[in-house]
């Protein structure tokens, strides 16, 4: 804590030197300059006599999806299967293939940094790609339709999975290994008895929390094409149809709570 | 049996460890090894199994040279040294009966032991064991519902499963309370004679070690600084183990005050785990 | 005989992990049936699919060279519009995030608020980002402006609830040595909770920024802005090796993100 000595003798206090004040002045006005710089990128790019149509057309949008057609509810119960299809095999695929990925990206279980480096450049580049551009990419090489879906939230998943569980790995105690190897186990044994039930809950965990993410993620795959409620939002969106898109937003909005409740329920029991 | 000759270690950080180590076990002996906090008693034994790799010496145990063992050959060593650890080191999410179990997992294959597809004669050994060292009603439990006493003894019965020539045991009691220590201190001594083990004890306890122990070697810095039988053991020997202190009064004190237990930390760093464990 | 009794003679099996031996099988029924009927009911096109093995192969050839040159200006545009909209929508988001956040904890708010706060957050995290999108650019036009919105707005929900839950369980010891000072609501905020919480604030901002930059990338699919619009042109036009330069300074850009985000959490703790 600076203390300053005033002309007259008498000791100041101050929260930080004025140096540090000085210093914490530039960077404030660094970071409003820039976020005013990026602000004015954005309103050059905006056609600002929409925007200040814009609560016309959000009052006319509301009076248009109410009240909404439940009649079209009834044509609604395919795609969702599909999209819960999507979102559960999906997430299967996936974690099936994060869990090796994980050992193998893991500082503690990886059997040479070499291998550590491609397992976590797997990671990385899976985490960076959303689900909806490898939908995208998959549309164009597998075709329309729910497989497409499928891979695409695996391919997504196994880097949220896998960087997640080797964390989990990383952080394990490392004395029961220890003691395992002692015996004389294999490496895959040592792996099976030392490792894995020290991380199974956090991967049951996991797991569970992003299947509840990709149902999310899964009622907008259609929009590319690949398959589920999306389709349908799509198709309903280009005819102008806003009593449908209500409720195919009600029925997004029922399912994906239902899903929260239900991955928050499998959390809480298993930790 | 075991012989460990010029036996150094070198930390990667430049400490020194061990220094020119020699000592010979006999089929049968049961050796403690005393020394203050951080004088090298549990790189040691760790550099007898290999969970520390030695810089440079030998290790022998029934005439195999340990330090240049690989892969498959330095399992099967491992399957005849058997550890017994500080902090019990058992699968905390594992049940008692599967932790006994993990001791034979030198002897048989991956799949068996992944299904816990055991031989009946394995299985029926462990329940023995567990019989042996009093929880035979606990074999459904899991690890982490034991205390801290019970623990210990499961980790003795999954040692004595390994079927071993050899003991390797780090700070059994410095966990435990005094009477329970005495207990597992009494237990290891017994099981020892009835299946003729050989055993190395690190202790910090002085009264415990000279109550159980054949032979005690005494270890500061690195380096062995007394190998003696117990009674030899007197305030001077310790003066040069562990340094000045009045040792005739804190004889009786001994008993009920443990010592500061070691600087173990309960997490080490996962680097030790790389190097030594999973590998 | 018990369990202990067999074990002596050497029988053993492992404990099942489902106690209920019904309820195990019903679940393992109900798995298998639930299976079969999701795999039966995913119709896959063979021969289109193998048509487009082509087609794959051709990406992921383009990933070996990549065509940063050809669409320069338009991944140029792209970029900027998406990093301008990533760091504007979390600002704003985040500064509308702490008052949503501190209504949102129990601990501190009326139940009136509470309830109105955890009402924003949940229609915010429930709807995917492109979801709201489409909605926002029906509303303000095609363009960044759009996209800066969709995002503060899902950054709102994120930051609130996170933020609530660590108000929630805050250590309320040094609250109440604060308000026993005699400090009033405000001073209670700043003295108490502020120091409490920032470390982890500042935190999932860096983490929020991470997020909303990989959004950015694929709300332009709907016409909110961004790198998104570029990517999927070149998607549809099979422009496969620049399709491949944008994800590879995605990919890039979030590594990036994430190196810094973890050096600037160090030097906030």
């Amino acid at each position: 804590m600076p203390v300053t000595t005033t002309p007259q003798g008498t000791p100041i206090w101050r929260l930080r030197t004025t140096r540090a004040q000085w210093l914490g002045y530039l960077a404030w006005l660094g970071g409003i300059s820039l976020f005013l710089l990026c602000w004015k990128v954005i309103s050059d790019n905006t056609m600002w006599v929409f925007v200040e149509d814009a609560g016309r057309q959000g009052s006319d949008l509301v009076s248009r999806m109410l009240p909404p057609q439940w009649s079209y509810a009834q044509r609604l119960w395919k795609p969702m299967w599909d999209t819960l299809n999507i979102a559960t095999l999906g997430t299967l695929l996936g974690i099936a293939m994060a869990f090796p990925v994980a050992f193998l990206a893991a500082r503690n279980t990886s059997p040479h940094p070499l291998v550590r480096s491609a397992a976590l450049v797997i990671i990385v580049s899976s985490r960076s790609i959303n689900s909806l551009i490898w939908a995208m990419l998959l549309v164009t090489i597998l075709g329309p339709g729910v497989l497409a879906g499928i891979i695409a939230i695996a391919l997504r998943s196994i880097g949220f999975v896998g960087k997640l569980l080797y964390e989990a790995i990383e952080e394990i105690h490392p004395t029961p290994v220890e003691a395992i190897s002692a015996t004389g186990a294999s490496r895959m044994q040592v792996l099976n008895y030392g490792v894995l039930p020290q991380v199974l809950p956090a991967f049951a965990g996991i797991s569970v929390y992003r299947w509840d993410i990709n149902i999310r993620e899964s009622t907008v795959l259609g929009l590319v094409g690949a398959g589920g409620i999306g389709l349908q939002l799509n198709a309903a969106i280009n005819s102008l149809a806003w009593s449908q898109v209500s409720v195919i937003f009600l029925m997004i909005f029922a399912t994906v709570l239902v899903s929260e409740w239900i991955s928050a329920r499998v959390r809480h029991a298993i930790i | 049996m075991l012989t460990l000759s010029n036996l150094c270690k070198r930390y990667p950080t430049g400490d020194l460890a061990l220094t020119d180590i020699d000592l010979t076990l006999p089929r049968g002996q049961v050796l403690a090894l005393i020394g203050p906090s951080g004088a090298g008693k549990s790189t040691l034994i760790r550099c007898v199994n290999r969970l520390v790799e030695p810089t440079s010496g030998s290790v022998t145990l029934g005439g195999v040279e340990l330090t240049r063992l690989s892969g498959r050959r330095l399992r099967e060593a491992r399957r005849a040294m058997a550890m017994i650890f500080q902090e019990y080191a058992l699968v905390d999410r594992l049940t008692v009966m599967e932790n006994v179990l993990s001791g034979r997992l030198g002897y048989v294959g991956f799949w068996r032991s992944f299904l816990r597809r055991y031989p009946q004669e394995v299985v029926a050994e462990a329940f023995h064991l567990l019989e042996r060292v009093g929880l035979p009603h606990a074999i459904d439990k899991r690890a982490d519902a034991l205390s801290g006493g019970q623990r210990q003894r499961v980790g003795i019965a999954r040692a004595l499963l390994q079927r071993p020539e050899l003991l390797l045991v780090d700070e059994p009691t410095a966990s435990l309370d005094p009477k329970t220590s005495r207990q597992i201190m009494r237990l290891i001594r017994e099981l020892c004679a009835e299946h003729e083990l050989a055993a190395i004890i690190n202790i910090h306890d002085v009264l415990l070690a000279r109550q159980f122990a054949d032979r005690i070697v005494g270890l500061r810095a690195g380096r062995i600084v007394f190998d003696g039988r117990p009674e030899e053991l007197d305030a001077d020997i310790l003066t040069t183990i562990y340094g000045e202190e009045e040792w005739d009064t804190q004889s009786e004190a001994a008993s009920s005050q443990e010592p500061e237990s070691p600087a173990r930390p309960l997490h080490q760093p996962l680097t030790a785990v790389a190097a030594g464990g999973v590998r | 005989m018990t369990r202990e009794q067999l074990a002596r003679v050497g029988r053993w099996q492992r404990l099942p992990r489902i106690a209920d031996a019904r309820l195990r099988w019903l679940l393992i029924g109900g798995a298998v049936i639930y299976l079969v009927l999701a795999l039966a009911s995913v119709q896959v096109n063979w021969a289109r699919v193998a048509e487009g093995m082509g087609r794959g192969l051709n990406f992921l050839a383009a990933f070996a060279q990549p065509d940063f040159v050809s669409r320069r200006g338009d991944i140029l545009d792209g970029l900027l519009e998406s990093l301008t909209m990533t760091l504007t929508s979390t600002v704003i988001g985040v500064a509308l995030a702490i008052p949503v956040g501190l209504g949102a904890a129990r601990n501190i708010a009326p139940l009136s608020v509470y309830l109105v706060c955890r009402g924003i957050i949940t229609v915010s995290r429930t709807f995917q980002e492109v979801i709201i999108a489409i909605l926002f650019v029906v509303m303000f036009g095609f363009g960044p402006l759009a996209g800066m919105i969709t995002l503060a707005f899902a950054t709102i929900g994120f930051m609130a609830k996170l933020l609530a839950e660590d108000i929630e369980d805050l250590d309320w010891r040094q609250v109440e040595a604060v308000r026993a000072t005699g400090a009033n609501w405000w001073q209670v905020m700043n003295h108490a909770v502020q120091p409490q919480v920032m470390p982890r604030l500042i935190g999932l901002s860096m983490y929020r920024l991470d997020i909303n930059f990989r959004e950015s990338a694929v709300i332009g699919i709907v016409g909110a802005g961004g790198i998104g619009a570029t990517l999927n042109t070149s998607i549809g036009r099979y422009e496969y090796d620049t399709s491949a330069a944008i994800l590879l300074i995605i990919i890039a850009i979030v590594l990036l993100c994430e190196y810094s985000s973890s050096h600037v959490r160090r030097w906030t703790q």
